[in-house]
Protein backbone atom coordinates (compact mmCIF):
# COMPACT_ATOMS: atom_id res chain seq x y z
CA UNK A 1 0.00 0.00 0.00
CA UNK A 2 1.21 3.48 -0.82
CA UNK A 3 0.34 6.28 1.18
CA UNK A 4 1.34 9.97 1.32
CA UNK A 5 4.21 11.76 2.83
CA UNK A 6 1.53 13.60 5.00
CA UNK A 7 -0.30 11.05 5.74
CA UNK A 8 3.21 9.00 7.20
CA UNK A 9 3.86 12.28 9.18
CA UNK A 10 0.61 12.25 10.61
CA UNK A 11 0.46 8.74 11.53
CA UNK A 12 3.78 9.30 12.95
CA UNK A 13 2.71 12.44 15.37
CA UNK A 14 -0.64 10.90 16.32
CA UNK A 15 1.23 7.73 17.27
CA UNK A 16 3.50 9.75 19.12
CA UNK A 17 1.13 11.51 21.21
CA UNK A 18 -1.10 8.54 22.07
CA UNK A 19 1.43 6.26 23.36
CA UNK A 20 3.20 9.65 25.22
CA UNK A 21 -0.38 10.06 26.65
CA UNK A 22 -0.78 6.60 28.04
CA UNK A 23 2.78 6.02 29.67
CA UNK A 24 2.41 9.47 30.96
CA UNK A 25 -0.78 8.83 32.66
CA UNK A 26 0.11 5.23 33.86
CA UNK A 27 3.53 7.12 35.64
CA UNK A 28 1.31 9.72 36.89
CA UNK A 29 -1.33 7.33 38.12
CA UNK A 30 0.80 5.20 39.56
CA UNK A 31 3.59 7.69 41.30
CA UNK A 32 2.07 7.62 44.55
CA UNK A 33 1.74 4.16 45.42
CA UNK A 34 5.56 3.57 43.93
CA UNK A 35 6.54 6.73 46.35
CA UNK A 36 5.36 4.85 49.47
CA UNK A 37 6.90 1.72 48.07
CA UNK A 38 10.26 2.84 48.21
CA UNK A 39 9.44 4.50 51.14
CA UNK A 40 8.50 1.55 53.09
CA UNK A 41 11.92 -0.35 51.69
CA UNK A 42 13.90 1.87 52.89
CA UNK A 43 11.83 1.98 56.16
CA UNK A 44 12.90 -1.94 56.37
CA UNK A 45 16.13 -1.58 55.62
CA UNK A 46 16.57 1.23 58.43
CA UNK A 47 14.64 -1.15 60.88
CA UNK A 48 16.91 -4.62 60.22
CA UNK A 49 20.21 -2.04 60.00
CA UNK A 50 19.07 -0.92 63.80
CA UNK A 51 18.42 -4.01 65.01
CA UNK A 52 14.99 -4.06 65.93
CA UNK A 53 13.96 -7.21 63.76
CA UNK A 54 15.68 -10.06 62.42
CA UNK A 55 17.23 -10.22 59.32
CA UNK A 56 14.21 -12.63 57.70
CA UNK A 57 11.49 -11.25 59.49
CA UNK A 58 8.70 -10.17 57.24
CA UNK A 59 7.90 -6.91 58.53
CA UNK A 60 4.33 -5.76 57.04
CA UNK A 61 3.18 -2.37 56.81
CA UNK A 62 1.66 -1.89 59.74
CA UNK A 63 4.66 -3.55 61.51
CA UNK A 64 6.85 -1.14 60.06
CA UNK A 65 4.81 1.63 60.91
CA UNK A 66 4.65 0.94 64.38
CA UNK A 67 7.99 0.37 65.04
CA UNK A 68 9.06 4.06 62.92
CA UNK A 69 7.14 5.91 65.52
CA UNK A 70 10.43 5.78 67.68
CA UNK A 71 11.95 6.26 64.76
CA UNK A 72 12.53 10.03 63.52
CA UNK A 73 14.11 10.94 60.43
CA UNK A 74 16.35 13.83 59.59
CA UNK A 75 17.90 15.90 56.94
CA UNK A 76 21.11 17.32 57.78
CA UNK A 77 23.48 20.01 55.90
CA UNK A 78 26.62 18.17 55.21
CA UNK A 79 29.05 20.63 56.28
CA UNK A 80 28.05 21.84 59.13
CA UNK A 81 26.04 18.81 60.80
CA UNK A 82 23.16 21.42 61.32
CA UNK A 83 19.42 19.75 61.19
CA UNK A 84 17.08 21.43 58.18
CA UNK A 85 13.56 21.66 58.31
CA UNK A 86 12.27 19.63 55.40
CA UNK A 87 10.58 16.30 55.30
CA UNK A 88 12.85 13.37 54.98
CA UNK A 89 11.00 11.79 52.02
CA UNK A 90 11.33 15.25 50.12
CA UNK A 91 15.42 14.42 49.99
CA UNK A 92 17.72 12.47 47.72
CA UNK A 93 21.21 12.41 48.49
CA UNK A 94 21.93 10.38 45.85
CA UNK A 95 20.02 11.85 43.15
CA UNK A 96 20.91 15.75 44.59
CA UNK A 97 24.67 14.78 44.72
CA UNK A 98 24.61 14.30 40.77
CA UNK A 99 23.26 17.86 40.18
CA UNK A 100 26.42 20.13 40.66
CA UNK A 101 24.09 22.77 42.51
CA UNK A 102 23.24 20.69 45.34
CA UNK A 103 26.48 18.97 45.97
CA UNK A 104 30.66 19.60 46.46
CA UNK A 105 33.26 17.14 44.90
CA UNK A 106 34.56 14.92 47.30
CA UNK A 107 38.19 15.81 49.24
CA UNK A 108 40.75 14.00 47.38
CA UNK A 109 41.77 12.24 50.80
CA UNK A 110 38.29 10.28 50.59
CA UNK A 111 39.10 9.57 46.69
CA UNK A 112 39.23 5.67 47.71
CA UNK A 113 35.50 5.02 48.32
CA UNK A 114 34.93 6.40 44.10
CA UNK A 115 32.29 8.52 44.85
CA UNK A 116 32.73 11.56 43.04
CA UNK A 117 30.49 13.88 44.52
CA UNK A 118 28.35 14.24 47.93
CA UNK A 119 25.41 15.84 48.39
CA UNK A 120 24.85 18.94 50.62
CA UNK A 121 21.76 17.37 51.96
CA UNK A 122 22.03 14.27 53.83
CA UNK A 123 19.17 12.02 55.29
CA UNK A 124 19.99 10.45 59.08
CA UNK A 125 17.68 8.21 61.18
CA UNK A 126 17.85 8.77 64.67
CA UNK A 127 16.23 5.57 66.28
CA UNK A 128 14.58 6.01 70.01
CA UNK A 129 13.50 2.94 70.97
CA UNK A 130 14.30 2.48 74.33
CA UNK A 131 17.55 0.07 74.99
CA UNK A 132 17.84 0.35 71.13
CA UNK A 133 19.17 3.74 70.55
CA UNK A 134 20.74 4.54 67.35
CA UNK A 135 21.59 6.73 64.60
CA UNK A 136 20.95 4.96 60.68
CA UNK A 137 23.16 6.78 58.44
CA UNK A 138 22.48 5.96 54.72
CA UNK A 139 25.97 4.97 52.97
CA UNK A 140 27.28 4.58 49.48
CA UNK A 141 30.84 3.61 47.88
CA UNK A 142 32.05 1.68 45.09
CA UNK A 143 33.16 -1.93 45.50
CA UNK A 144 34.69 -4.08 42.42
CA UNK A 145 32.16 -3.41 39.62
CA UNK A 146 29.07 -1.96 41.33
CA UNK A 147 28.35 0.92 43.72
CA UNK A 148 27.10 -0.10 46.99
CA UNK A 149 23.73 1.29 48.55
CA UNK A 150 23.59 0.32 52.16
CA UNK A 151 23.43 1.68 56.16
CA UNK A 152 25.42 1.70 58.74
CA UNK A 153 24.13 2.14 62.28
CA UNK A 154 26.21 3.22 65.06
CA UNK A 155 25.20 3.61 69.06
CA UNK A 156 23.79 7.25 70.06
CA UNK A 157 27.20 7.65 71.94
CA UNK A 158 29.08 6.80 69.18
CA UNK A 159 30.91 4.45 71.05
CA UNK A 160 29.88 1.14 68.60
CA UNK A 161 28.76 0.12 65.56
CA UNK A 162 24.89 -1.47 65.76
CA UNK A 163 25.00 -2.87 61.97
CA UNK A 164 25.63 -2.82 58.54
CA UNK A 165 23.85 -3.63 55.68
CA UNK A 166 23.91 -3.20 51.90
CA UNK A 167 20.60 -2.97 49.89
CA UNK A 168 21.70 -2.60 46.33
CA UNK A 169 25.49 -3.83 45.22
CA UNK A 170 26.47 -6.15 42.02
CA UNK A 171 29.41 -7.49 43.31
CA UNK A 172 30.25 -11.07 42.25
CA UNK A 173 28.07 -13.18 43.67
CA UNK A 174 30.24 -15.67 46.01
CA UNK A 175 32.87 -13.35 46.76
CA UNK A 176 32.55 -9.95 46.97
CA UNK A 177 28.53 -10.57 47.49
CA UNK A 178 28.98 -12.06 50.55
CA UNK A 179 28.51 -8.57 51.94
CA UNK A 180 24.98 -9.63 52.40
CA UNK A 181 26.36 -12.54 54.14
CA UNK A 182 24.75 -12.26 57.82
CA UNK A 183 28.24 -14.31 59.47
CA UNK A 184 30.39 -11.03 58.21
CA UNK A 185 28.00 -8.88 58.87
CA UNK A 186 27.82 -10.10 62.44
CA UNK A 187 31.42 -8.95 62.64
CA UNK A 188 30.42 -5.20 62.83
CA UNK A 189 28.03 -5.16 66.08
CA UNK A 190 30.48 -4.12 68.75
CA UNK A 191 33.00 -2.48 66.86
CA UNK A 192 34.55 0.55 68.04
CA UNK A 193 33.68 3.16 66.04
CA UNK A 194 36.18 6.62 66.60
CA UNK A 195 39.77 5.31 67.54
CA UNK A 196 42.60 8.10 68.80
CA UNK A 197 42.69 9.55 65.72
CA UNK A 198 39.79 10.02 63.56
CA UNK A 199 37.58 6.82 61.90
CA UNK A 200 39.28 3.40 63.24
CA UNK A 201 36.42 1.14 62.27
CA UNK A 202 37.21 -0.30 58.87
CA UNK A 203 37.61 -3.71 57.33
CA UNK A 204 41.15 -5.38 56.43
CA UNK A 205 42.70 -7.49 54.06
CA UNK A 206 41.59 -11.26 54.70
CA UNK A 207 43.36 -12.80 58.01
CA UNK A 208 46.09 -9.64 57.86
CA UNK A 209 46.44 -8.59 61.48
CA UNK A 210 44.52 -5.86 62.46
CA UNK A 211 43.28 -4.06 65.49
CA UNK A 212 40.46 -6.54 66.74
CA UNK A 213 38.65 -3.45 69.20
CA UNK A 214 37.80 -1.53 65.75
CA UNK A 215 38.39 -3.39 62.44
CA UNK A 216 37.07 -6.20 60.27
CA UNK A 217 38.18 -9.05 58.57
CA UNK A 218 37.57 -9.26 55.02
CA UNK A 219 36.40 -11.20 52.56
CA UNK A 220 38.69 -13.68 51.09
CA UNK A 221 38.59 -13.19 47.36
CA UNK A 222 37.02 -10.36 47.02
CA UNK A 223 39.87 -7.72 47.98
CA UNK A 224 38.62 -5.03 46.22
CA UNK A 225 35.28 -5.25 47.28
CA UNK A 226 36.54 -5.10 50.96
CA UNK A 227 38.66 -2.20 49.93
CA UNK A 228 35.53 -0.65 48.75
CA UNK A 229 33.56 -1.15 51.95
CA UNK A 230 36.63 0.26 54.09
CA UNK A 231 37.04 3.56 52.02
CA UNK A 232 32.60 3.66 51.84
CA UNK A 233 32.73 3.72 55.97
CA UNK A 234 36.28 5.99 56.23
CA UNK A 235 34.35 8.70 53.85
CA UNK A 236 30.99 8.59 55.65
CA UNK A 237 32.18 9.00 59.06
CA UNK A 238 34.48 11.45 58.35
CA UNK A 239 34.22 14.79 58.22
CA UNK A 240 33.14 14.91 54.44
CA UNK A 241 30.44 12.83 55.46
CA UNK A 242 28.75 12.70 58.59
CA UNK A 243 31.69 13.71 60.70
CA UNK A 244 30.18 17.47 61.79
CA UNK A 245 26.95 15.90 62.23
CA UNK A 246 28.20 13.18 64.79
CA UNK A 247 30.00 15.29 66.52
CA UNK A 248 27.29 17.71 67.32
CA UNK A 249 24.83 15.51 68.16
CA UNK A 250 27.39 13.80 70.47
CA UNK A 251 28.21 17.34 72.18
CA UNK A 252 24.30 18.08 72.35
CA UNK A 253 23.36 14.62 73.91
CA UNK B 1 -10.83 -25.93 17.08
CA UNK B 2 -9.83 -25.61 13.87
CA UNK B 3 -6.40 -26.36 12.52
CA UNK B 4 -5.60 -23.13 12.09
CA UNK B 5 -6.00 -21.95 15.65
CA UNK B 6 -4.66 -25.15 16.74
CA UNK B 7 -0.99 -24.80 15.43
CA UNK B 8 -1.36 -21.31 16.52
CA UNK B 9 -1.70 -22.32 19.80
CA UNK B 10 0.21 -25.62 20.02
CA UNK B 11 3.20 -24.76 17.64
CA UNK B 12 5.26 -22.14 19.62
CA UNK B 13 4.81 -24.58 22.88
CA UNK B 14 7.15 -27.16 21.08
CA UNK B 15 7.85 -27.17 17.36
CA UNK B 16 8.25 -23.83 16.90
CA UNK B 17 8.99 -22.25 20.42
CA UNK B 18 10.67 -19.13 20.17
CA UNK B 19 13.28 -19.97 22.90
CA UNK B 20 14.65 -23.48 21.87
CA UNK B 21 14.09 -23.19 18.57
CA UNK B 22 14.23 -19.19 17.69
CA UNK B 23 16.82 -18.86 20.57
CA UNK B 24 15.15 -15.70 21.02
CA UNK B 25 15.08 -13.87 24.29
CA UNK B 26 17.78 -15.93 25.36
CA UNK B 27 19.06 -12.50 27.31
CA UNK B 28 16.53 -12.82 29.50
CA UNK B 29 16.32 -16.65 29.93
CA UNK B 30 19.93 -16.21 31.28
CA UNK B 31 19.48 -13.50 33.90
CA UNK B 32 16.23 -13.69 35.70
CA UNK B 33 16.16 -17.26 36.24
CA UNK B 34 17.71 -17.55 39.37
CA UNK B 35 14.49 -17.81 41.17
CA UNK B 36 10.95 -18.98 40.02
CA UNK B 37 9.13 -16.04 41.35
CA UNK B 38 10.90 -13.72 39.21
CA UNK B 39 10.47 -16.51 36.45
CA UNK B 40 6.65 -16.24 36.54
CA UNK B 41 6.51 -12.36 36.76
CA UNK B 42 8.90 -11.75 33.79
CA UNK B 43 6.35 -14.77 32.38
CA UNK B 44 3.50 -12.47 33.02
CA UNK B 45 4.69 -9.24 31.85
CA UNK B 46 6.33 -10.53 28.52
CA UNK B 47 2.89 -12.22 27.86
CA UNK B 48 0.72 -8.67 28.79
CA UNK B 49 3.22 -6.85 26.37
CA UNK B 50 2.97 -9.35 23.65
CA UNK B 51 -0.53 -10.29 23.71
CA UNK B 52 -1.04 -6.45 23.59
CA UNK B 53 1.33 -5.68 21.07
CA UNK B 54 0.38 -8.24 18.67
CA UNK B 55 -3.24 -7.05 19.09
CA UNK B 56 -2.64 -3.20 18.68
CA UNK B 57 -0.53 -4.02 15.41
CA UNK B 58 -2.59 -5.97 14.22
CA UNK B 59 -5.69 -3.81 14.20
CA UNK B 60 -3.51 -1.36 12.92
CA UNK B 61 -1.91 -3.47 10.54
CA UNK B 62 -3.55 -1.64 7.27
CA UNK B 63 -3.06 1.80 8.38
CA UNK B 64 0.92 1.71 9.29
CA UNK B 65 2.86 2.86 6.04
CA UNK B 66 5.97 0.65 5.21
CA UNK B 67 8.08 3.22 5.50
CA UNK B 68 7.42 3.88 9.18
CA UNK B 69 6.35 0.41 10.36
CA UNK B 70 9.29 -1.15 12.23
CA UNK B 71 9.54 2.59 14.30
CA UNK B 72 5.83 2.12 14.89
CA UNK B 73 6.16 -1.59 16.32
CA UNK B 74 8.65 -0.30 18.37
CA UNK B 75 6.83 2.93 19.74
CA UNK B 76 3.82 0.41 20.51
CA UNK B 77 5.49 -2.00 22.28
CA UNK B 78 8.07 0.86 24.15
CA UNK B 79 5.04 2.30 25.36
CA UNK B 80 3.51 -1.06 26.78
CA UNK B 81 6.33 -2.47 28.45
CA UNK B 82 6.83 0.65 30.35
CA UNK B 83 3.46 0.67 31.38
CA UNK B 84 4.24 -3.17 32.78
CA UNK B 85 7.36 -1.89 34.60
CA UNK B 86 5.11 0.90 35.99
CA UNK B 87 2.78 -1.41 37.40
CA UNK B 88 5.13 -4.16 38.91
CA UNK B 89 6.86 -1.00 40.66
CA UNK B 90 3.57 -0.07 42.54
CA UNK B 91 2.18 -3.49 42.68
CA UNK B 92 5.46 -6.14 43.11
CA UNK B 93 8.06 -3.97 44.43
CA UNK B 94 10.26 -6.60 45.82
CA UNK B 95 9.74 -8.36 42.62
CA UNK B 96 10.46 -5.63 40.56
CA UNK B 97 13.52 -4.50 42.37
CA UNK B 98 14.90 -8.47 41.66
CA UNK B 99 14.05 -8.07 38.24
CA UNK B 100 15.65 -4.02 37.98
CA UNK B 101 16.38 -3.43 34.41
CA UNK B 102 14.91 -6.72 32.64
CA UNK B 103 11.44 -5.82 32.62
CA UNK B 104 12.42 -2.64 30.87
CA UNK B 105 14.41 -4.75 28.15
CA UNK B 106 11.79 -6.76 26.84
CA UNK B 107 11.52 -3.98 24.77
CA UNK B 108 14.48 -5.35 22.82
CA UNK B 109 13.23 -9.20 23.55
CA UNK B 110 13.40 -10.15 19.83
CA UNK B 111 10.08 -12.29 20.14
CA UNK B 112 8.32 -9.73 20.75
CA UNK B 113 9.50 -8.02 17.59
CA UNK B 114 9.90 -10.70 15.91
CA UNK B 115 6.34 -11.87 16.30
CA UNK B 116 4.96 -8.21 15.50
CA UNK B 117 6.72 -8.07 12.21
CA UNK B 118 5.85 -11.75 11.32
CA UNK B 119 2.83 -12.30 12.44
CA UNK B 120 0.53 -9.80 13.55
CA UNK B 121 1.60 -7.29 10.28
CA UNK B 122 -0.38 -9.85 8.46
CA UNK B 123 -3.15 -11.78 10.28
CA UNK B 124 -5.87 -9.92 11.70
CA UNK B 125 -6.40 -9.30 15.48
CA UNK B 126 -8.03 -12.26 17.21
CA UNK B 127 -5.41 -14.40 15.70
CA UNK B 128 -2.70 -12.24 16.75
CA UNK B 129 -3.80 -12.07 19.88
CA UNK B 130 -3.95 -16.08 20.27
CA UNK B 131 -0.41 -15.91 18.50
CA UNK B 132 1.00 -13.50 20.72
CA UNK B 133 -0.15 -15.29 23.73
CA UNK B 134 0.86 -19.07 22.68
CA UNK B 135 4.36 -18.02 21.95
CA UNK B 136 4.52 -16.15 25.67
CA UNK B 137 3.71 -19.21 27.02
CA UNK B 138 6.30 -20.98 24.95
CA UNK B 139 8.91 -18.87 26.81
CA UNK B 140 7.29 -19.14 30.00
CA UNK B 141 7.88 -22.94 29.63
CA UNK B 142 11.51 -22.42 28.77
CA UNK B 143 11.54 -19.79 31.49
CA UNK B 144 10.43 -21.64 34.51
CA UNK B 145 12.17 -25.11 33.57
CA UNK B 146 15.34 -22.71 33.76
CA UNK B 147 14.24 -21.31 36.81
CA UNK B 148 13.07 -24.43 38.11
CA UNK B 149 16.33 -26.27 38.21
CA UNK B 150 18.34 -22.91 39.03
CA UNK B 151 16.28 -22.59 42.21
CA UNK B 152 16.23 -26.02 43.33
CA UNK B 153 19.87 -27.36 42.16
CA UNK B 154 21.48 -23.74 43.02
CA UNK B 155 19.48 -22.99 46.18
CA UNK B 156 18.17 -26.01 47.21
CA UNK B 157 15.20 -24.34 47.48
CA UNK B 158 11.33 -24.22 45.15
CA UNK B 159 9.81 -20.56 45.44
CA UNK B 160 11.30 -19.41 48.29
CA UNK B 161 10.82 -22.65 50.35
CA UNK B 162 13.64 -25.29 51.05
CA UNK B 163 12.92 -28.71 49.09
CA UNK B 164 16.81 -29.71 50.06
CA UNK B 165 17.84 -28.49 53.29
CA UNK B 166 21.47 -26.98 52.28
CA UNK B 167 24.80 -27.07 53.75
CA UNK B 168 24.48 -23.35 55.50
CA UNK B 169 21.09 -25.02 57.37
CA UNK B 170 22.43 -27.81 58.84
CA UNK B 171 21.74 -30.22 56.03
CA UNK B 172 23.21 -32.05 53.54
CA UNK B 173 22.81 -30.40 50.59
CA UNK B 174 25.77 -28.54 48.67
CA UNK B 175 24.26 -26.05 46.82
CA UNK B 176 25.71 -25.98 43.04
CA UNK B 177 27.36 -22.47 42.33
CA UNK B 178 27.29 -23.04 38.77
CA UNK B 179 23.35 -23.19 38.86
CA UNK B 180 23.47 -19.17 40.07
CA UNK B 181 25.45 -17.81 37.73
CA UNK B 182 24.56 -17.29 34.05
CA UNK B 183 26.48 -20.29 32.49
CA UNK B 184 23.89 -22.37 34.72
CA UNK B 185 21.36 -21.39 32.47
CA UNK B 186 22.99 -22.08 29.20
CA UNK B 187 23.48 -25.91 30.07
CA UNK B 188 19.74 -25.89 31.15
CA UNK B 189 18.89 -24.58 27.63
CA UNK B 190 21.24 -26.68 25.93
CA UNK B 191 20.46 -29.89 27.52
CA UNK B 192 16.15 -28.85 26.58
CA UNK B 193 17.20 -27.97 23.28
CA UNK B 194 19.10 -31.38 22.99
CA UNK B 195 16.41 -33.50 24.24
CA UNK B 196 13.64 -31.48 22.38
CA UNK B 197 15.24 -32.12 18.91
CA UNK B 198 16.36 -36.05 19.79
CA UNK B 199 12.72 -36.22 20.48
CA UNK B 200 11.71 -35.09 17.50
CA UNK B 201 13.78 -35.81 14.26
CA UNK B 202 12.21 -33.40 12.39
CA UNK B 203 13.64 -30.21 14.14
CA UNK B 204 17.41 -31.33 13.67
CA UNK B 205 18.72 -29.13 11.28
CA UNK B 206 20.68 -31.12 7.90
CA UNK B 207 24.42 -31.08 8.50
Amino acid sequence: MDFSNKYVLGFALVLCIICSALVSSTAVALKERQDANKELDQRRQVIRVAGLAGAGDALPKEEVDTLFENIQGRVIDRETGEYLDVPVASVDPIKESKDPATSASTPSEFKAAQVSRLSNRLQVFEVKTPGKECLVLPIHGKGLWSTMYGYLAVKNDLSEVVGITFYAHGETPGLGGEIDNPSWKAQFPGKGVFGADGVGLGVVKASAPRDTDYEVDGLSGATITTKGVDATIKLWLGPAGYGPYLEQFKTQG
Amino acid sequence: MDKKTRSILLDPLHEKNPVTLGVLGICSALAVTTKLETAFVMSAALTFVLVCSNTTISLLRNKIPGSIRIITQLAIIASLVIVADQVLKAYLFDTSKALSVFVGLIITNCIVMGRAEAFAMANPPMASALDGFANSMGYSVVLIYVALFRELLGSGKVLGSPVFASVSDGGWYVPNGLMVLSPGAFFLIGLLIWVQRSMTPTLQEAD
